[in-house]
């Protein structure tokens, strides 16, 4: 009873100990939330999100120079009478040779702001959104280096690391077990050999001698030994076979050292703007370089450098456009990308059903983007992996008369809500055809 | 112990040369290739490094390949990568004219469909059409401008043709029937420019016997427009106006809107027929009689005083006929029409003609079904200019020639004279798109734009303009025949220019000022297609019959009734028709309607006259063995395989134009024999059909692919239901038939009893309707599959195999007189069959057999409907189409892309030809199953559509592309989920739990008592038979 008791003692002290260094050492998961609290009405601050992000991202952020000016606290450096009249007519603004605006527009090239004839109210949410941006406390940098190369791929991850670490201090546990288990044996031998009054059944029991290599050679060992090692390697080509053609985490080098980080990260240019085709087709396109050249006829290098940088250059070669003057060429040679997303030719994905339709983040299939510096495949992209987000999704079906009847119909038979495999989502000939 | 015996082998063992004990050491007497280390590498060497090879390659293998992503450098507005435009231009394929609308993905042209705006289409299309795409990327045709061998510069050419120009002497321009005004404008530039330019156009198929009798009797050198939608009785003497004759997509829909039924509707047309060869046609008719081309004259003047007597007009003085009970028949069903009744001849005889236009005005059918005002201006080609012309190259007085898109070394009777001419004349150009036989012959080529990389505008008909606008721009080194004429010209206005101009001077004060501007007026027609004018008013005229008196005496001598000379019918067929196109697989390989054989041109022979030729043609159904002849025509011998053909009359032979190219490439040539100089003058005129040819049989078989074997349905009376219009509207469902089963507990009704579950549809449940009676079998649905999802073509040899890939066939059914249980005596069509047309593609079937046995789960049912093939599930076991009740699935026995053995399949053997493929559809491999899909990326693409805007698909939104092609609106695709659309109303759809059913009478499904419950459903054929004839 004694060893039990002490072995117990010791393992359980021990896993004690383990858990508890485990959770001092372990980051603490959840963020506190530095968004400080803001005088408007939510709904309006959200509407004026809608549009900034819609009309404005493309030309201003709220604390980097774009082709326009940053617009951080712009309440308190302009009246609001004044900025109305410059959202809704900047020309205007410019014409009347206003002192501000005139030395503006030529501080920024003499690029014009269109005129956005906007509501009262419209720009009274475009406001409030830039001052609650703008009292933000500036986010943490991201990991903006580029040299790391691929970022944490998320979640998942991090989950399956806190497994490991789990099995390592049990598989270490178990064996310190055995050893304490071994060394109580070998005490307890030696007690009982000293003793004289043992008769033979129990001296036999005594003298045994564990004969390791007739273990070794006994046909079970060796036929658990077989099994396991067979099924071991069985597995192990299975899985090998499984990820064939699997390009997960495959991150090309690009001909353009183009960063998402920095796009659509740090100045949160919306996916929309680039990928002209994701709401309306079935690719969602690459852009043309005459969509660059939408920011980068004014952006030529990072901000705060001088001269042009040289990836910025490389646009400027496969458009032919002199920066100097100004000019575009014929000498056109257009971008030649790598492509990331290889979906094999026999299965059928459009864009716009998933994200114009479905409502589908571009995250939820292509990892956080706006953290990549060099972009990755995040997810494996397989039959398997499609089916099990159609088999948990629920329709997108609000505000969309196409399904009005089939989710009246669902809602009779069932009370779950109405999933992508409840209209044929898991049918073959919705994606092979 | 006795010392052994020694035995030698030969003398260098008894010797024991030391050599020889050397080489006795080894086991075989050569030394093998196994390497000693040093020298050439060895056996072994070649097995490791195999081995290695193959591991290093398959493990190389599973990472994927660096594929590029290249974006446009500068995106045009209004391109977006995987969204298919569709732009309006308008066919043309030598002297025929098309509104089209063309399908173009990511820049390229991928499918040409009907521009549902033109009056003239309606939205149909024909075979040769639809294949048209593919056309655009033959890599047969020539990149570049060429001059006298060689590949030159366009500069260059242009000042040799301007200096040739000039130089004098005369110079002819030959063409087809050229139908638009601003080509027409920029020819007549030329001809001013250079007044010894002389233009001259013809016909492949002539009708100069149509345009001098309407000349003569209507006071204009053109073809009528018809209206068959209006006509209650027609008559046809040799008139294959739904196949050949005419403008057959417009003849197609107005003859098949006579042929609907329905509640409100319980009158059709009737259609009589005296033709020689079975033709699409007389397929269609109700009453058809088969005649010798040199019977036809005398039967059109009987007819004529039949007409006459009624009228109460002077008779003609010609010959009976023995056989007139048909005619008398017809000739009361004329009269009893009237205005509604129209009579149309395929003779090339002006005096045959004459009287045609005769009876047509006793009928008054002028005005109505016939409008001379609003004239055709397709076929317009003059015969006698031509032959001037040919005589003229003969004798060396014409100093040069331009053939406009045309080919007559080929393509006219008098092609080799032509060819011979050529080598007199100083200078000869073309602007053909190949080297074909007249560019071969030529010094010049300026080879013009294909049609979908041309702007340029048409006339079709009086009043209805059609543009053309380039869909891709050009892929060779081409340049627009009428640039080349303006430029020879001296006229430096670009070609667009120049039609814009016409445009602005000629039409835009006809638009009756509704237009901002002509820029807007423009936009609009160019957007359109097409652009229509009101149809002129037009009223009964009267006409010039002074002629037909001399008319019908030169028929009289030139006919007779008891011709004993067999006779040759040369006919166009709706596949390869003219020829022009031969090049393209597409249309090589689609069945001829009534024959269903492809790949050849071939005798077609009465059955009766086959016999008495000693010909068996037991092994055709077979292993399609035929039987080889000899035809002798013209004094010259060839020989030609043989194809009994049902309905054919007793004493004729048929051959098809359009084949036997030369030079066409690598498809068409040396497929089949060309026909074009078997016609001969006669009667003032080319004659189509040639009197006292001699057929001998020849020895030797012959294989010839033919897509059905078996001709009819076996007594099968599920397959076809068809009954006589007398009977329809006494009893809608009348020609039905309502299976019964057995079963333990008696005989029920199929339905009754199930093997399986059924289906749930709660969203949409795709079907499709095809409407026996008005289907005309011309077979541009198939076609229109095939375009759509990526079909191969597999060539001759597998046809005969019977491993066609055609996701859609119509079966050819002959209605023989042979009692119910001789079934070979049904096999053995009759003299003159009844012909039924069945469109058969994937039935979809609810209860699918095929489901129930993949064992791989590659075929399911769809929550729609569908029945799905997934390819890359699929392990080619093939039980499924063994399953299959209606032998709708093919199995890709090769791999028909990337394979030189299927060079043929030009479609996915170059990078120019898969330009044509679909994108949204799998090119399949080897080794699995495919079918009819339903369109299924249509439906996706349509339902995507409709989710966009957040509303529910409209009905026609989401057609399959057979639908969509059907120039006859026989097929009707739909959603019967909708109880709004078409589908649902014509079928009077009460939708069920598991499934619909159909309350309209004629609605049935094809061996309904198998309760596999199709989505596809065929309403009753109904034919305009009196009621005691029926069963004649």
């Amino acid at each position: 009873m004694l060893k039990i008791d002490l072995s117990n003692l010791k393992t359980t002290g021990l896993l004690y100990s383990f858990v508890f260094a485990f959770f001092i050492s372990s980051p603490a998961l959840a963020q506190e939330d530095t968004t400080a609290v803001s005088q408007f009405d939510p709904e309006v601050v959200a509407a004026g999100e809608k549009l900034f992000k819609a009309n404005c991202t493309q030309c201003h952020a709220i604390r980097t120079r774009l082709i326009g000016p940053p617009l951080e606290n712009i309440q308190d450096r302009l009246e609001r009478d004044y900025l109305i009249r410059w959202i809704r007519n900047s020309q205007q603004v410019i014409e009347s040779g206003d002192d501000y605006a005139v030395s503006l527009y030529e501080e920024y090239n003499r690029t014009a702001m269109p005129a956005y004839p906007f509501t009262d109210e419209e720009v009274e949410g475009l406001l409030a959104y830039i001052e609650v941006e703008s009292n933000k406390a500036p986010e943490a940098e991201v990991a903006t280096t580029g040299e790391e190369g691929v970022a944490d791929a998320g979640t998942s991850q991090l989950t399956s690391g806190y497994v490991t670490t789990i099995l390592v201090v049990l598989v270490i546990i178990l064996v310190l077990i055995l050893i304490v288990l071994g060394l109580i044996v070998s005490v307890l031998t030696r007690y009982l050999k000293e003793k004289k009054d043992l008769d033979e059944s129990e001296l036999e029991v005594v003298r045994q001698r564990i004969d390791l290599g007739r273990f070794f050679r006994s046909d079970a060992v060796v036929g658990i030994v077989i099994f396991i090692f067979t099924a071991v390697v069985l597995k192990t080509l299975i899985d090998g076979a499984f990820t064939i053609g699997i390009q997960q985490g495959y991150q090309p080098t690009q001909p353009i050292a183009y960063s998402h980080a920095l796009h659509a990260g740090e100045y949160q240019i919306d996916c929309n703007y680039c990928h002209t085709g994701v709401r309306k087709a079935k690719s969602a396109n690459i852009p043309s370089a005459n969509i660059c050249m939408n920011c980068h006829s004014g952006i030529k290098n990072l901000a705060g450098k001088d001269g042009i940088s040289p990836e910025i250059q490389k646009i400027y070669d496969a458009i032919d456009y002199n920066p100097e003057t100004g000019e575009y060429g014929t000498n056109t040679k257009p971008i030649e990308w790598v492509r990331v997303h290889n979906l094999p030719d026999l299965s059928y994905f459009n864009h716009a059903q998933h994200v114009e339709v479905g409502g589908v983040e571009c995250q939820t299939c292509h990892g956080p983007v706006e953290e990549m510096e060099v972009v990755y495949q995040y997810a494996d992209l397989t039959m398997g992996w499609c089916i099990n987000c159609h088999r948990d999704t629920d329709v997108n079906t609000k505000g969309n008369d196409y399904y009005n009847k089939l989710v009246e119909l669902h809602a009779r038979n069932s009370k779950e809500p109405m999933k992508v495999k409840d209209v044929g989502g898991l049918e073959c000939s919705k994606c092979h055809y | 112990m006795k010392e052994s015996k020694k035995y030698w082998k030969g003398l260098e063992e008894l010797k024991g040369s030391a050599e020889f004990k050397e080489y006795a050491k080894k086991e075989f007497p050569e030394h093998l290739p196994i390497n000693d280390g040093d020298g050439e590498p060895s056996r072994r060497d070649f097995l490791k490094m195999m081995g290695f090879g193959v591991a290093a390659v398959s493990l190389a293998a599973c990472e994927a390949p660096v594929r590029k992503a290249i974006p446009y450098v500068s995106k045009p507005t209004s391109v977006d990568p995987s969204i298919p435009n569709y732009y309006a231009s308008t066919y043309v394929n030598g002297s025929d004219v098309a509104s089209v609308v063309v399908k173009t993905r990511e820049g390229r042209p991928i499918k040409v469909e009907g521009n549902a705006l033109s009056s003239l289409t309606g939205g149909g299309t024909s075979p040769q059409i639809e294949a048209s795409v593919l056309s655009l990327y033959d890599k047969q045709r020539v990149t570049g401008p060429i001059s006298a061998g060689q590949e030159t510069t366009w500069n260059d050419l242009d000042e040799k043709v301007k200096a040739a120009l000039s130089s004098g002497g005369k110079i002819y321009l030959v063409s087809n029937s050229v139908s638009s005004p601003s080509t027409q404008k920029a020819i007549d530039q030329l001809i001013t420019k250079y007044p010894g330019v002389t233009q001259v156009s013809y016909d492949q198929y002539s009708v100069e016997g149509s345009l001098s009798a309407n000349d003569k009797s209507l006071g204009k050198r053109a073809l009528p427009s018809y209206d068959f939608s209006k006509a209650k009785t027609i008559v046809s003497f040799g008139a294959d106006f739904l196949g050949s004759w005419g403008d057959k997509v417009l003849n197609n829909r107005q003859f098949a809107a006579t042929r609907k039924l329905g509640d409100n509707k319980k009158e059709m047309s009737r259609l009589y027929t005296f033709e020689s060869i079975l033709s699409l046609t007389g397929a269609n008719a109700d009453y058809r009689t088969p005649i010798k081309p040199s019977q036809e004259g005398l039967y059109v003047v009987n007819l004529y005083n039949l007409i006459a007597e009624k009228a109460g007009s002077a008779r003609l003085n010609a010959g009976s006929v023995s056989d007139n009970a048909t005619l008398i028949k017809a000739a009361n069903d004329l009269w009893n029409s009237r205005e509604a009744g129209l009579v149309v001849s395929g003779s090339n005889d002006e005096n045959v003609q004459l009287i045609v236009n005769a009876i047509n005005g006793l009928l008054g059918a002028f005005g109505t079904t016939i409008d001379i005002n609003n004239h055709q201006n397709i076929r317009k080609g003059n015969d006698g200019e031509f032959i001037s012309f040919v005589n003229d190259l003969k004798n060396g007085s014409a100093s040069g020639v331009i053939f406009y898109n045309c080919n007559p070394v080929y393509d006219h009777p008098l092609g080799s004279d032509i060819k011979a001419g050529l080598s007199n004349v100083k200078f000869t150009l073309t602007t053909s798109d190949r080297i074909d036989e007249t560019a071969d012959a030529v010094q010049h080529i300026a080879p013009d734009h294909h049609y979908l990389e041309s702007w340029n505008d048409f006339e079709p008909a009086k009043g209805k303009f059609s543009l053309s606008q380039p869909t891709i721009s050009n892929i060779f080194n081409t340049r627009q025949a009428q640039d080349s004429f303006l430029t020879w010209a001296e006229d430096e206005t670009p070609y667009l220019d120049f039609i814009k101009a016409n445009w602005e001077m000629d039409l835009y004060s006809m638009a009756g000022g509704s237009f901002y501007n002509f820029d807007a007026f423009w936009d609009k027609c160019l957007h359109d297609g097409v652009f229509e004018l009101p149809s002129e008013t037009y009223n009964n005229q009267d006409i010039d019959i002074s002629g037909i008196y001399d008319a019908a005496s030169a028929i009289s001598s030139n006919y007779s009734d008891n011709g004993s000379d067999l006779e040759l019918v040369l006919y166009l067929n709706n596949s390869v028709a003219e020829g022009i196109q031969a090049n393209n697989p597409w249309l090589q390989e689609m069945p001829d309607p009534i024959t269903k054989a492809c790949w050849d041109n071939y005798l077609t022979v009465s059955p009766k006259q086959a016999d008495e030729w000693g010909m068996s043609f037991d092994e055709l159904s077979t292993t399609m063995k035929t039987q080889m002849a000899n035809l002798t025509v013209g004094g010259s011998t060839f020989s030609l395989p043989v194809i009994p053909q049902p309905g054919q009359k007793y004493g004729t032979v048929g051959l098809a134009l359009g084949y036997g190219r030369t030079k066409a490439g690598k498809v068409a040539d040396r497929v089949g024999i060309n026909a074009y100089p078997f016609t001969q003058q006669s009667n003032g005129a080319r004659s189509y059909s040639v009197i006292g040819v001699s057929v001998e049989p020849a020895s030797g078989s012959y294989k010839i692919a033919q897509m059905q074997t078996h001709h009819t349905h076996m007594g099968r009376e599920t397959v076809i239901q068809e009954t006589t219009l007398e009977a329809y509207k006494k009893d809608s469902q009348s020609g039905r038939n309502f299976p019964k089963i057995h079963t333990s507990e008696g005989i029920k009704k199929p339905y009754a009893i199930s093997l399986w579950k059924g289906h749930e549809y709660s969203n949409h449940h795709w079907g499709l309707i095809v409407d026996l009676n008005s289907c005309t079998g011309c077979g541009t649905c198939t076609i229109s599959c095939q375009t759509e999802n990526n079909i191969p073509v597999v060539g001759k040899q597998e046809v005969i195999n019977r491993r066609d890939m055609a996701w859609m066939r119509i079966d050819r059914y002959y209605s023989s007189d042979a009692g119910e249980n001789d079934l070979s005596g049904m096999e053995r069509a009759a003299e003159n069959p009844e012909v039924t047309f069945q469109p058969m593609m994937c039935q979809q079937c609810n209860n699918a057999p095929c489901e129930t046995v993949c064992p791989v789960a590659a075929t399911t049912h769809s929550t729609e409907g569908l029945n799905q093939m997934a390819y890359n599930r699929c392990i080619g076991t093939r039980y499924c189409a063994n399953n299959c009740p209606y032998k709708v699935r093919r199995f890709n026995w090769f791999k028909y892309h990337d394979n030189t053995q299927f060079g043929n399949n030009l479609s996915m053997n170059n990078d120019l030809g898969k330009m044509v493929l679909n994108p949204d559809v799998t090119v399949r491999s080897r080794g699995v199953m495919e079918k009819c899909s339903f369109c299924v990326q249509r439906i996706q693409a349509g339902k995507l559509e409709a989710k966009k805007d957040g509303r529910r698909p409209e009905d026609g939104e989401i057609i399959s592309a057979c639908a969509a092609s059907c120039p006859s609106e026989a097929l009707v695709f739909g959603d019967m989920k909708d109880p709004e659309s078409r589908i649902s109303k014509m079928l009077k759809l009460k939708v069920k739990d598991k499934g619909v059913e159909a309350n309209e009478d004629r609605a049935y499904h094809v061996l309904e008592e198998i309760r596999v419950m199709p989505n596809v459903w065929y309403l009753t054929k109904v034919r305009n038979k009196d009621a005691e004839e029926a069963n004649a």
